[in-house]
């Protein structure tokens, strides 16, 4: 190989990679970076944001996806998993949560459905206790081992589930970002 | 008399006096495509003269990857297998936190990918560059030097991940300290391939070479980018897909690809089928395969148009996938009996013909008639299986059943032990992803009727996921067997050294 032809290889090599990520990360991000929060939705309190590295840290995401799909596109809809997620619902998350898994029910408006903190603890602490035939973990060192009430990490993992409820309002405006 | 049709040497595995000079050679084609001589007997011994210093040099480098992939594939195995009973019986262990399903799962995929698959195909490119090249390995101190550094960052970020300290982004769960280690070792690993390429002893460069030089220019860039742009939301979400997904466009595949280049015609002893179509496969290859990585996200709150580039991509796939499996296959199956044979094609053979499975199952995956019912499902974890173990490692085990008798001047102790593990890789990966494919498909099913309880889905999928254990554990036995019996090699090389080359070369009669 001429040593031309080695250039245009290695040239040739790198812009394939960068073309595909101009055009499926960076495009899509100059979009999405205009996108703003809808009124509705609130930044975590301190505690729910500690929650929610609970929630990354014993790896729910590799069970429940946070991301419900629009009507007639799976069952999302009939199941009451909330409206079609939107890109501005997701504006303070980092680390994303969307989940690829569904080992587990979607969450990202599961406060709508389980508004009891009491539920979720007793979940947490057992799930096959309230749901036989659950595959779901359970979660005992976010309880205190003599009484079972919850340690701090059970009370903040909590409070991020009760947060998950992403229902409010949302106008054309908040969509924006649809078209290229 | 070619190589591989010696009745002695049933397909590389055994050594010929000559062959414990393993050669450096153009590459199975030979120059435009033409067969070289992969008979290493009738080489010339001034030829001999250029190969020996330059064995050497690949022999420990590749030697210590070979080493650390084998303990991360023990590692791995082990910790995939207990995610997989977890599904069986969830309250198997699930007292101890650094033992729960969410831990133990990133734990797995992080110590395959980035211990297993990656540093087996260091090692394996080492060696491979060293033969393509026709020149000794340059900078192997920094090889070492990789080596210790790899398997550093494998350790602090398996732990981390144990004691649960994830980053929380798929495939990049690794806290940042793991993550700079492995990205450094890379380059280190990175910068002694091309140091070794620029000092090459051939015009011609074959096939196998364009996919390593293709994946050690892209590797580094892709590490790069994913870690440092610090995107929130659904932009963070499309970047984790274009790198997870191009993870296996840049680094997985192309190992695989150019392992199966390199091992099919070298052991059949016939050039590649087409050099044109190697050239078709690899550009539409790089092209198409890069745009791939948003149909994870098929369905979820991202601009449709961007997912539908995607999806649009995964289809074009198609092309270089068939450009690739005609090479591949024409020359495989014209000649059956030497796969039946000889253990290493076995391996790389079947290591192939997956990549054509995954690769046709994946393109139609991306669609969303598809994705709409397996998306969430335990589909898509055969599918990952297919790619990963059943294409990519199977050709890696190949590769290594090949290379590691070439490093350390002498047989495999047990022929008997690699039909053990082969047979148990290719049912155990078979049962693996049969199951979770009907599993997966039932389980989509009953997620997308209306009416049917979500329970109903969890419940389908119980008996396919006691079946993927069972393929599991024989994909884990097999593993552990091929471990001990790469230890067993080693130890005994130890115990009795490497035989100086120029001794051996004086057995072969300087032939
Ligand atoms: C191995 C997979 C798995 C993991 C890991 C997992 N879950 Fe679950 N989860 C399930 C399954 C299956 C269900 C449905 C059955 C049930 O309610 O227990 C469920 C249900 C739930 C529900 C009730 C949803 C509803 O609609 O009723 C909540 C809340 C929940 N999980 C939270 C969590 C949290 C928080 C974590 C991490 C600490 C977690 N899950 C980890 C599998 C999992
Ligand atoms: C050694 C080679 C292996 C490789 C390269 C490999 C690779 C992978 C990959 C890429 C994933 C991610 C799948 C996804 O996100 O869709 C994964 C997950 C998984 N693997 Fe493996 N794997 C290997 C061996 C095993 C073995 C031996 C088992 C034993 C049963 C196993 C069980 C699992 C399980 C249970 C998951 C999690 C699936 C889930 O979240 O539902 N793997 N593996």
């Amino acid at each position: 190989m001429s040593f031309v032809r080695l250039v245009l290889f290695f040239l040739g090599v790198l812009a394939a990679l960068l073309l595909g990520w101009w055009a499926i990360v960076g495009l899509p991000e100059s979009m999405l970076a205009k996108v703003a929060a809808p009124s509705g939705l609130k930044p975590y309190t301190q505690e729910q944001a500690a929650g929610r590295e609970t929630y990354i840290r014993e790896g729910c995401v590799y069970c429940h996806s946070q991301q419900p799909r629009p009507e007639g596109f799976g069952a999302d809809q009939s199941r009451f998993w909330g409206r079609p997620s939107i890109a501005a619902d997701y504006v303070y998350d980092t680390p994303h949560l969307l989940g690829t898994m569904r080992s587990g029910p979607d969450l990202f408006n599961v406060s709508v459905r389980r508004p009891d903190s009491v539920w979720h603890y007793e979940h947490l602490h057992d799930p096959r206790h309230l749901v036989p035939g659950s595959i779901m973990p359970r979660f005992p060192w976010l309880f205190d081992e003599g009484t079972s009430a919850p340690a701090p990490e059970g009370r903040v993992l909590v409070a991020y589930l009760l947060s998950l409820d992403h229902t409010y309002p949302i106008t054309p405006h908040d969509t924006v970002e649809s078209s290229p | 008399m070619t190589f591989g049709e010696d009745s002695r040497d049933p397909g590389g595995l055994r050594l010929n006096p000559a062959e414990l000079v393993p050669g450096l050679d153009t590459g199975p084609g030979g120059p435009a495509g033409r067969p070289s001589a992969p008979d290493n007997r009738s080489v010339p011994s001034h030829e001999m003269d250029i190969r020996i210093p330059a064995d050497v040099s690949a022999a420990l480098p590749s030697a210590a990857y070979f080493t650390g992939a084998v303990f991360w594939l023990v590692i791995g195995s082990l910790l995939g297998f207990l995610s997989s009973l977890k599904f069986n019986s969830p309250d198997l262990l699930s007292a101890t936190p650094m033992l729960t399903f969410g831990r133990v799962r990133p734990a797995h995929l992080n110590a395959v990918v980035y211990g297993w698959v990656s540093l087996a195909g260091a090692g394996m490119t080492v060696w491979m560059v060293g033969r393509l090249c026709r020149t000794p390995v340059r900078w192997t101190a920094l090889l070492f030097l990789s080596a210790l550094l790899w398997n550093a960052g494998l350790a602090a970020g398996t732990w981390w991940l144990i004691d649960g300290q994830s980053r929380g982004l798929e495939w990049l769960e690794y806290p940042r300290p793991a993550a700079v280690l492995i990205a450094a070792a890379y380059v280190l690993f990175a910068l002694s391939m091309f140091r070794t390429f620029s000092a090459r002893a051939v015009k011609h460069i074959y096939v196998s070479l364009w996919y390593i030089l293709a994946s050690l220019t892209w590797f580094p860039v892709l590490y790069l980018v994913a870690n440092t742009f610090s995107y929130s939301g659904v932009a963070q979400a499309a970047m984790n897909w274009w790198y997870a997904h191009n993870l296996l466009t840049v680094w997985v595949s192309p190992l695989g690809l150019a392992g199966a280049y390199y091992f099919i015609p070298k052991i059949i002893g016939r050039p590649v089928y087409s050099y044109s179509l190697g050239v078709l496969g690899f550009w539409t290859f790089a092209l198409f395969y890069n745009w791939n990585g948003l149909h994870h996200l098929v369905g979820g709150p991202l601009p449709t148009w961007a997912v539908s580039l995607s999806i649009a991509a995964s289809l074009l796939m198609f092309i270089p996938v068939i450009a690739v499996a005609v090479n591949h296959h024409m020359t495989a199956f014209r000649h059956l009996g030497m796969v039946k044979r000889s253990p290493v094609l076995r391996f790389v053979v079947f290591g192939a013909v997956s990549y054509t499975l995954v690769s046709v199952q994946g393109s139609l995956e991306a669609t969303r008639a598809v994705q709409e019912i397996v998306h969430f499902t335990h589909y898509t974890v055969g599918h990952a299986h297919l790619g990963v173990y059943a294409f990519a490692s199977m050709v890696l085990f190949g590769a290594m059943y090949y290379i590691v008798p070439r490093l350390l001047m002498r047989e495999w102790p047990s022929p008997w032990l690699i039909e053990f593990h082969f047979w148990t890789a290719a049912v155990g990966v078979m049962l693996f992803v049969v199951s979770l494919t009907f599993g997966g498909w039932l389980q989509g099913m009953a997620m997308a009727e209306e009416g049917v309880p979500f329970l109903d889905s969890v419940a389908v999928t119980v008996p396919y996921l006691w079946v993927r254990s069972g393929g599991g554990a024989l994909m884990t036995l097999g593993n552990l067997v091929f471990a001990l019996h790469f230890t067993w090699i080693l130890i005994t090389s130890a115990r009795e050294g490497i035989r100086p080359v120029p001794e051996i070369h004086a057995a072969a009669g300087g032939r």
